[in-house]
């Protein structure tokens, strides 16, 4: 993965942001912690010690982060497309957000569809409806033979009974 | 003697018609993600490991391995033909085997890659056999502390000695340990990092964030970087090797076979070490050294044959310890804990039909496996020309398709969601994979023996190196994270970075 990361030496802002999330996560660990009831016992160490250990670590790392963003030792990224990635996190959205509403096979369709057409793949009904036929299939074979629970909606029941 | 005859009863658990089955399953799944640029082992164990609940264990675990043992074959056809290793431990036979493609050699590489797997992946296995006890032996007499020295061993090795930065890797590796820490606590039963949120009480799941990090990640990835993949190379000329390739590659298969393995055993990151060492080698006993980067042969059959022969030795901890030292590894532990079993010495005792059924069914895989890469080559091959929207968004169907078979909960999908968000994000600054899912699963044991350990010494820090074991584990894992720091200070982490540990 690395050959196409050619650091650069200027300040990156990315690495500041990383730096921020990682003493974010950090400052979430010690909080935490420090609610924690201190019943270390005979180890002398409580539930609280060890995340308060990592979260010093984070920080160092943060701490470490934010000299390698400001010497421009981060590797940048290359240029990335936006749309395609946004496409299939609209399917993914979108399967989160529908699926106990239309059931499994409908919102695994549309995250089906939505990521073809992320990868180029046009006309998006028909994506759709290529996922709707897969999608079935596997609800058939797991929900009905493999016993796993997936959700069903109107369109399950319809089909497979209920 | 008695791997011998344990061995022989595991041959015929192994060879019971369902197991055989399973195995099947396993390898042909196993090959065919291995081919799929894209997908690795890693991802696939994780994928499926929602879908077995309900299946018999033993079969569970062998159909895993199989996938295993098949990804690192299919992997080797996905470099020769196509040049983008479908995992990473394959990166170094993409050089010479390419090569060969383009030269109209495809066939020789595909069938000494093929060979050597199953020469090496057959060595391997019986040394697997043949060491499990011994380690075994050895394990009982280790306690919390020792225990401990050795994640902390494992955790520097899979996230700081290779790989391009250390920075970078270890704070992969403390994302993961701060995940860890989310649900009930294990010694005291406090809820940590829940904030009342009754799915996290349980923590979060490795296979959750396998997926999220691995396939959506990567699908992300992908997609963003809108470039066309370079071309596929047909299959010309003889697929068979002639009598010089054969000499030319029964050496390169059983050294790589005596440096996969060790390396693979040792809990030191995942099986690209292993391959690049034996490239090395090869090169330097090579009487015409100026081939190698025009397709040389031992240059494909040496590192195919280390891939095998460490993905066999990664089992050798995971086994005998429960110490997980590669992706794959890690999510197969979660395998083992779906179905309450704990890898460990004491697995070789409450579960040794288990045990040795699936080191057994192991050797039965890599038959099925060579069986199924010679002859039916040109079958994998089709499966590169399925375009990639419908792969990709097949990958994703089965990405949440586990999730939402486990627990259909809102939270559970936008966990998913999250972390593949993150594991796009690490993918764009060069953050390594592996660490992450490596410090969620083995991070809750290491403070569980951190803590055992205190509690015997009643709080006494100096416990964890006053034994010579735990003492020497410690020692070394502050080496490999202080050598190699010093080596990249000096400008000498070329070296590393080459070996970098990629996401299997």
């Amino acid at each position: 993965m690395s050959d196409y990361l050619a650091p650069e030496r200027r300040p990156s802002w990315a690495a500041f942001l990383i730096a921020a999330g990682l003493a974010g996560l950090a400052v979430l660990l010690l909080i935490d912690a420090a609610g924690q009831k201190q019943d270390g016992g005979y180890a002398g160490v409580g539930p609280g010690d060890v995340p308060r250990l990592i979260a010093y670590g984070l920080l160092l790392l943060a701490g470490f982060t934010v000299i390698s963003g400001l010497r421009g030792t981060l590797p940048r990224p290359q240029r990335q497309a936006p749309v395609p990635v946004l496409w299939i996190l609209g399917g993914l959205g979108l399967q989160l957000a529908l699926l106990h509403l239309v059931g499994f096979a409908l919102s695994a369709a549309i995250l089906f569809g939505f990521t073809a057409r992320g990868f180029g793949q046009k006309p998006l009904w028909r994506n759709i409806a290529i996922g709707l036929g897969l999608a079935l299939v596997i609800y058939g074979i797991f929900d009905r033979l493999l016993q796993l629970n997936l959700p069903g909606g109107p369109l399950e029941r319809l089909i497979f009974g209920g | 003697m008695e791997s011998f005859s344990l061995l022989m009863q595991g041959l015929s658990t192994a060879l019971d018609p369902m197991i055989l089955l399973y195995a099947l399953i396993g390898v042909t799944l196993g090959t065919a993600v291995g081919v799929l640029p894209g997908i690795g082992p890693a991802l696939t164990v994780a994928l499926l490991l929602p879908v077995t609940y309900g299946l018999d264990p033993a079969g569970s675990l062998i159909m895993f391995a199989g996938i295993y043992y098949g990804g690192m074959y299919g992997g080797s056809t996905t470099s020769i033909l196509l040049n983008t290793p479908g995992e990473s431990a394959s990166i170094v036979t993409a050089i010479e085997g390419n090569q060969m493609a383009r030269r109209g050699r495809a066939g020789p590489a595909l069938a000494t890659a093929a060979i050597g797997s199953f020469v090496a992946g057959l060595i391997a296995t019986l040394l697997l056999a043949f060491l499990a006890p011994q380690v075994v032996k050895l394990a009982l007499t280790l306690g919390p502390r020792e225990y401990f020295a050795l994640m902390v061993l494992a955790f520097v090795t899979v996230s700081a000695t290779f790989g391009d930065s250390a920075l970078r890797g270890l704070t992969s590796l403390f994302i993961g340990l701060a995940l860890a820490c989310v649900g009930i606590d294990g010694l005291t039963g406090a809820a940590r990092l829940t904030y009342g949120v009754p799915q996290l009480m349980d923590g979060i799941e490795t296979t959750t964030l396998a997926v999220a990090l691995f396939a959506i990640g990567e699908a992300l990835a992908v997609a963003g970087q809108a470039e066309e993949p370079s071309g596929l190379h047909r299959v010309k000329g003889q697929v068979w090797m002639s009598a010089s390739d054969w000499k030319r590659s029964w050496k390169p298969w059983l050294r790589g076979t005596a440096i996969g393995f060790p390396i693979g055993a040792m809990p030191a990151g995942g099986a690209e070490i292993g391959t690049l060492l034996s490239y090395v080698t090869e090169k330097k006993l090579s009487p015409n050294p100026e081939e190698f980067g025009h397709g040389a042969i031992e240059g494909v059959a040496g590192p195919e044959a280390a891939n095998n022969a460490s993905a066999a030795g990664t089992l050798v901890p995971l086994l005998t310890l429960g110490l997980p030292t590669s992706a794959t590894a890690a999510i197969m532990l979660a395998g083992f804990q779906q179905f309450g079993l704990q890898p460990g010495p004491l697995l070789f005792v409450t579960n040794a039909e288990l045990v040795w059924g699936l080191i057994a069914s192991l050797l039965v895989a890599n038959v099925m496996l060579v069986v199924l890469n010679l002859p039916l080559i040109g079958l994998w091959i089709r499966l590169l020309s399925i375009p990639r929207p419908w792969l990709y968004g097949g990958i994703l169907l089965f990405a949440t398709l586990g999730t939402i078979g486990v627990n259909p909960s809102p939270v559970e999908l936008g966990m998913l969601i999250l972390f593949g968000v993150m594991g796009y994000g690490m993918r764009l600054y060069g953050y390594p994979i592996a660490p992450v899912v490596v410090g969620l699963i083995l991070g809750p044991m290491a403070e569980q023996q951190l803590r055992r350990a205190l509690s015997i010494a009643q709080g006494d820090w100096t416990t964890l190196v006053s034994t010579p074991v735990s003492g020497t584990l410690i020692a070394l894992s502050a080496l490999l994270l202080i050598v190699p720091l010093c080596l990249r200070l000096f400008g000498r982490g070329k070296v590393l970075s080459d070996v970098a540990c990629d996401s299997d």
